[in-house]
């Protein structure tokens, strides 16, 4: 540790324990009591003032690692994490440690959503060259090597996608459901499918699925490969396990990452620590106290902190857009109406609800301008290449209470009172219920707002019993097939478990053009094309969901220490996202790799 | 006294009973499913979906009916294992409960015995002052008429982020790893004051206020007047008085600190403190019935051992309990 550092540290450190000692003291005087902690409290913080800070002292007992993280050699993320970190296994994909998927287990592709170009990773090829026709052919990168040393092979990639092929707990199965089966030769995987491939599926699996070692995952019972804590991990992304406690989890960055000599990509910081989420407001603290480099957090109003001392922010932070709307789109959020009840279930009524809210003025209502409105076909911004913009202009309900009040008059609504919910403690959502209740009662559509728990929100949805909800299921994905997977899937079941078609909107006709451009090759855009336009325009007339904004991919760097953070100017452009399901799928990993440490740091 | 103490334990051992069986039940009523919840945050089509729910249902033993459940939880007690965790899948329940509870003993055990003392011997000093009356009497209504949410905003507002003095979240720096070092050591009590100092203040007033009224009680009934008449000193009655009125604040001490295992949870989100009371507000969010019944569990034998012991207590504290005793053996 540099002198420098280090001194001004104690400083700041004996300032604040003096305080402590000052008051643990006071009150223990005052008490005069039996309480031994506080007066044994006292003694030990005020010998402590003085000590230096260790990070140097290295405890015997634990092989190697540190007590403390050097703070110029350490990048701080947050955001991500709402739990005590307890789990490394990539195929748990809803409670895996931040970090498992893209610093430990990498895919084969990335997906680049700012360019809409899929990159090489562990595989040389793309989904632009790996199709030879209903064959797909994977080139694995050679001179991988996994954290235990050994090299990654064909047949760990040949492994991973027959086990989804094979065993239905890999999240990822429905991604080659089509697949017969993968052979290795060498580093080449051949990958055949039964009959037409479900080319949309299975490129996604290519970017967002876990190269899983063979030697490690073929040890595990058939049922827990997706549940085991996996707390020893082997991967052949840049960073290992350093360790782990209920606040943090810390990675450390591992020499012989196949990227520097293939692609010129290192880390420059030594640890990555990530930590578990507070309240918003604690966050913003840390953040603003040099705490945290990298949050993802949202945390509203934090465009009011930016730039506003003649263009350079007085707390160093960097969103990546430097003025509106600060945050890439993340995902739509649209108004979930149920549609096997009345009056939901009438085309004019869904439509009325789209004519009589203003997405913009919901947007700026509750984010004050750090999340865009949605467009009418809520697709986010970077699939705007597949949005046929005559048919929006044609056919979109875009804000218009009169003409709301027009279709209300045949619509099958009396004037009952619907209800609308969010869960319990999403601040902004509930903020927004407001606005959307007030634009409703504007038109005459009277609704009631109820906070459910989470959980009981989730199983309201899944079993259809509620009115109106709010809901963002459609993710950032390369292609708007998952999105009307979302809005059309059928059968409607009893309960739709699986987050698809919460709406329970039965249209067969969109159905079979989703599963047709499931199965159309990506070389084929004519046809992709007129099918995404069929479905954008009946999206439009029967409003199945009606969109209202974009949940942003919300980011704040901290310049304290560490610089180049992903913005939208120059070489830059990454996604700055520590999320599972983007880092380790779309360009977080080459932002990290993009940060330098400033020079300026304390 | 063996009699007594017989009677006692069978009290106990049905009380136990009936508290885990409740401790068992309560959970399941909430509504939602928590293997739904938890899957909501996986991305799966249909056939996914099932079978990752039978996955996760034999990982936390949810795949048999109730009463196998309800066996195998008493097992669980019996042997110490109270499976995984739902909301942090999949530690274990007990690593997530004992790592937990040092941080809650640490901030409640010395908040309350602090308030106690302290409140009790200012109240036993209003009781004796008019001065003392007039001022520490209303701050004691003031601490205690505070809502607890609000003073666990406002002073880590003005102590953390105006005056920077305290950190306000998390039990240490992120910068520190637990060790037995001093740097780490200052880390937990510079993170440790805020929320000690909040509790401390909102039960001081309670005690106080209560003590007071207590002595003022004590000081003017027959048996004091008595003392008096027979020419003992002020000084003396003052201290039968305090003796006597401290016998119902010790009850509500033991009922305290019996209660104190199951955590604050409105000290431990507000200030972020990774004790029992946040993992008991994040098993309530997630449903996670294993957990939560974990952190019951304990509360239910912190609450019996604490009156148990109290009880103890009372024998020698109270002559009239002893010779109630004897009374009952003889």
């Amino acid at each position: 540790m540099r002198p420098t550092k280090s001194a001004t540290s104690r400083r700041w450190r004996a300032t604040r324990y003096g305080g402590a000692a000052v008051a643990v003291l006071a009150l223990a005087t005052a008490s005069a009591c039996s309480s031994s902690s506080s007066s044994s409290s006292s003694s030990s913080t005020s010998t402590t003032s003085p000590s230096p800070s260790a990070s140097t002292s290295s405890s015997p007992a634990s092989s190697g690692s540190v007590t403390s993280f050097p703070r110029n050699e350490t990048l701080y993320t947050s955001g991500t994490a709402y739990a005590p970190p307890s789990n490394w296994n990539p195929l748990d994909v809803g409670n895996f440690a931040t970090g498992t998927q893209g610093l430990i287990y990498e895919p084969l592709n990335l997906y680049n959503p700012i360019t809409g170009a899929y990159m090489p990773w562990l595989a040389t090829d793309t989904p632009s060259t790996g199709w030879q026709g209903n064959t797909y052919v994977i080139d694995v990168r050679s001179g991988v090597t996994w954290s235990n040393g050994t090299p990654l092979t064909g047949a760990d990639v040949a492994y991973s996608i027959n086990l989804a092929v094979s065993n239905a707990s890999d999240p990822y199965s429905a991604n080659v459901a089509t697949v017969a089966k993968a052979t290795a030769n060498g580093n080449t995987v051949t990958v055949t499918f039964k009959g037409t491939p479900g080319y949309a599926e299975f490129t996604d699996y290519l970017w967002k699925a876990p190269v899983l070692p063979e030697a490690v995952w073929s040890k595990l019972p058939a049922s827990q490969i997706a549940t085991a804590a996996n707390t020893s991990p082997v991967g052949t992304g840049p960073m290992s396990l350093d360790t782990y406690n209920s606040q943090e989890v810390a990675y450390q960055t591992r020499s012989g990452w196949w990227a520097t000599s293939a692609l010129g990509l290192s880390f420059k910081f030594k640890y990555l620590v990530d930590v578990v989420n507070g309240s918003n407001n604690e966050e913003l603290g840390q953040l603003t106290a040099d705490n945290i480099d990298w949050s993802n957090n949202f945390l509203p109003g934090i465009n009011n902190l930016l730039g506003n001392l003649g263009g350079s922010s007085v707390y160093g932070l960097k969103t990546y857009y430097s003025a509106a709307p600060y945050m890439l789109s993340g995902n739509t959020v649209w108004l979930e109406p149920n549609t096997s009840i009345a009056p939901m279930n009438n085309v004019n009524f869904r439509r009325a609800l789209a004519y009589a809210l203003d997405p913009s003025a919901i947007a700026q209502a509750v984010y004050g301008g750090i999340a865009k409105a949605a467009s009418p076909t809520g697709l986010l911004p970077n699939l705007d290449s597949f949005v046929n913009q005559s048919v929006v202009s044609q056919y979109a309900a875009t804000y218009n209470p009169a003409e709301a009040k027009t279709l209300l008059a045949s619509s099958g609504y009396h004037g009952q009172t619907l209800t609308l919910q969010v869960p319990q403690g999403w601040s902004d959502w509930m903020q927004a219920t407001t606005v959307i209740q007030s634009e409703l009662s504007a038109v005459g559509i009277n609704v009631s707002l109820i906070y459910p728990q989470a959980s009981a929100r989730t199983a309201n949805l899944t079993n259809g019993t509620y009115d109106l909800a709010l809901d963002n299921n459609a993710g950032l994905d390369s292609t708007p097939w998952s999105y009307f997977q979302r809005v059309y899937e059928l059968p409607i079941s009893k309960q739709q478990t699986a987050q698809l078609n919460w709406e329970r909107f039965s249209s067969p006709s969109d159905w079979a053009l989703v599963q047709e451009a499931g199965t159309v090759s990506p070389t084929d855009t004519t046809k992709l094309d007129s099918i995404y336009s069929s479905l954008e325009k009946d999206f439009l007339q029967q409003q199945p969901e009606i969109p209202l904004w974009y949940n942003g991919i919300w980011f704040q760097g901290n310049t304290g220490y560490w610089e180049n953070f992903p913005s939208s100017t120059g070489t830059d452009q990454y996604i700055p996202a520590m999320w599972g399901g983007y880092i380790g799928a779309m360009t977080t990993v080459y932002a990290l790799a993009n940060l330098e440490p400033n020079p300026k740091a304390p | 006294m063996r009699r007594y103490l017989v009677r006692k334990l069978i009290t106990y051992v049905l009380a136990f009973f009936v508290g885990v069986s409740i401790d068992w039940g309560i959970p399941h009523l909430m509504p939602g499913d928590p293997i739904q919840n938890l899957l909501s945050r996986f991305d799966l089509d249909s056939a996914s979906y099932a079978a990752l729910y039978k996955s996760f249902a034999q990982s936390f033993g949810l795949n048999v009916p109730l009463w196998q459940q309800y066996l195998d939880f008493w097992k669980g007690v019996v042997t110490g294992n109270m499976g995984i965790s739902i909301w942090d899948a999949p530690a274990k329940v007990t690593t997530l409960v004992f790592g937990a509870m040092p941080y809650t003993l640490a901030l409640l055990v010395p908040a309350i015995a602090a308030s106690y003392v302290l409140g009790n011997r200012l109240g036993a000093a209003a009781a004796r002052r008019k001065v003392l009356d007039n001022t520490v009497l209303p701050l004691g209504y003031v601490f205690q008429a505070i809502p607890y949410p609000w003073l666990a905003l406002v002073v880590p507002y003005l102590l953390g982020v105006v005056w920077h003095v305290f950190p306000t979240a998390g039990a240490y720096s992120e910068t520190l790893l637990p060790a037995w070092n001093w740097t780490f050591i200052a880390s937990l009590l510079d993170h440790w004051f805020l929320p000690f100092l909040t509790v401390f203040l909102v039960s001081l007033g309670g005690w106080s206020i209560g003590m007071r009224n207590l002595v003022i009680y004590e000081l003017e009934n027959d048996s004091s007047r008595y003392l008096r008449a027979l020419g003992a000193r002020e000084r003396v009655v003052r201290r039968y008085a305090y003796r006597n009125a401290s016998l119902p604040q010790l009850l509500g001490l033991a009922l305290a600190l019996g209660v104190v295992i199951g955590g604050n949870i409105v000290t431990e989100i507000a200030f972020h403190y990774p004790g029992l009371g946040y993992l008991i507000f994040n098993a309530i969010e997630n449903n996670d019935y294993f957990l939560l019944q974990g952190i019951f569990i304990f509360i239910v034998m912190g609450v019996l051992i604490a009156n148990f012991i109290i009880d103890l207590v009372f024998i020698t504290v109270d002559p009239r309990t002893r010779l109630s005793m004897q009374g009952a053996t003889a």
